[in-house]
């Protein structure tokens, strides 16, 4: 093993932790510190907008590792400090607080930072979705308001009304009270969920050198520069198998991309080909969703009914499958993955 | 070694099965995880302590 003197993670959510753990699991026994902007112990964001907005479980139960668990990782935490800026040539860090922290490989895992609308910020009412405490301030306003609109129609949003833009909030005395639209009508509103997508937070990288767009860029080894990585959200690689730069804001990624670049930090070569994978509940349905679904694919159900609200499609470009959707059918879904077309994409191991 | 699923915690990618069928496998109904084997043999140990870390979910859990 070819281990490093001293890693640095930078960000403290799954894809920071799942480095140092993955580091930790492969041998590595080196200094470890993972930096982090929350106050938070490392947690899981996909429960925030179910079941910790819904109030189904406490907050707790969001914790990505109990507090022994993350003890015997031996890894610094520094936490509530963002990363201010980074000296990619001395591979040194400088923290919001005035620390330098220096290490050999410093692994860029800062995720994402939620699209605001113009004149959303200091306005009571208005909510993004992507810490705890953004959903804890959520939840709490949700229960004593009784108008909502939601900004947003991916995943996270919910279908507001087709081809109609936003274009601003209407506000009284520091409060938002409705959401502006093209046509000139106004959508009252006491709450405002604002789910249009998110950036990968990069800013605080403007000095450091290191290639940005739409996300770090990296080679196939998620290697911004020399001992410098990128992984999660913010990391946007070549994957060689579908030879394209690719930026996945998505959980498992979070995990695998983690993994890979441990490997990589302690000597391994071997490229990131992971295959896509998401899911989403959408009230009652559980979409999963393996590999490339595009929207000019040849779409089959392969298992299960429509009409039963069950059921697996595959998505085939040239009779090659590229994507495979599962709706409330998860296991079917992956044992459909399979098919993937691609040998290297169909492959289970991260 | 023994292993722990919270069946609650778990959205059903089946990343555990992709990597350790042995172990763990899902319901056929909801796709939520089954243990099959809490006390997997030696061999197992390496990717099952990498399934606990890799689990999206963070269903599963592992006590040395």
């Amino acid at each position: 093993m070819n281990a490093p003197d001293g890693v640095l993670v930078v960000g403290a959510s799954a894809a920071g932790l799942a480095t140092a753990e993955a580091l930790r699991r492969k041998g590595y026994l080196g200094a470890l510190t993972v930096l982090g902007a929350e106050p938070h112990l490392p947690y899981d964001r996909p429960p925030l907008s179910k079941q910790v907005l819904a109030g189904t479980c406490q907050p707790d139960r969001a914790q990505l590792r109990r507090p022994d668990v993350l003890s015997a990782l031996d890894a610094t935490f520094v936490l509530g400090d963002p990363a201010v800026s980074l000296d990619s040539v001395n591979r040194t860090v400088h923290t919001s607080s005035g620390l330098a922290l220096t290490a050999e490989a410093v692994v860029v895992a800062t995720g994402l930072r939620p699209r605001t609308l113009p004149g959303q910020d200091g306005l009571a009412g208005v909510h993004v979705l992507r810490t705890l405490d953004d959903a804890l301030a959520l939840r709490k306003n949700l229960l004593s308001c009784p108008r909502m609109v939601v900004v947003g129609d991916g995943v996270l949003g919910v279908e507001l009304r087709l081809g109609t833009a936003v274009t601003g909030l209407s506000s009284h005395e520091d409060r938002v009270t409705g959401v502006c639209l093209e046509t000139g009508e106004v959508l009252p509103a006491d709450v405002v969920v604002v789910a249009f997508g998110a950036a990968p937070a990069t800013e605080w990288l403007a000095d450091s050198g290191l290639p940005r767009d739409n996300g770090i860029v990296c080679d196939s080894r998620c290697r911004a520069a020399d001992g410098i990585y990128a992984v999660g959200d913010v990391a946007r690689w070549h994957h060689e198998t579908l030879n394209a730069l690719l930026r996945l804001e998505n959980r498992t990624n979070a995990t695998e991309q983690g993994i890979a670049v441990a490997g990589t930090v302690l000597g391994d070569d071997e490229p990131y080909t992971p295959v896509p994978y998401f899911w989403t509940d959408q009230f009652d349905v559980k979409i999963h969703v393996h590999g490339v679904l595009s929207p000019d694919a040849e779409v089959t159900v392969v298992d299960g009914d429509v009409a039963d609200n069950r059921f697996v499609a595959t998505y085939r470009h040239g009779g090659i499958v590229t994507g495979v959707l599962g709706w409330n059918m998860p296991k079917q879904a992956r044992l459909h993955r399979q098919e993937i077309g691609n040998p290297a994409l169909a492959g289970g191991k991260p | 070694m023994k292993v722990t699923v919270d069946q609650d915690k778990c959205c059903g990618a089946g990343t555990c099965v992709l990597l350790a069928p042995d172990v763990f496998d899902q319901r056929d109904e909801d796709g939520i995880v089954v243990l099959l084997d809490e006390t997997p043999a030696a061999e197992q140990h390496d990717i099952v302590r990498e399934v606990a870390g890799v689990c999206p979910g963070v269903a599963i859990s592992v006590i040395e």
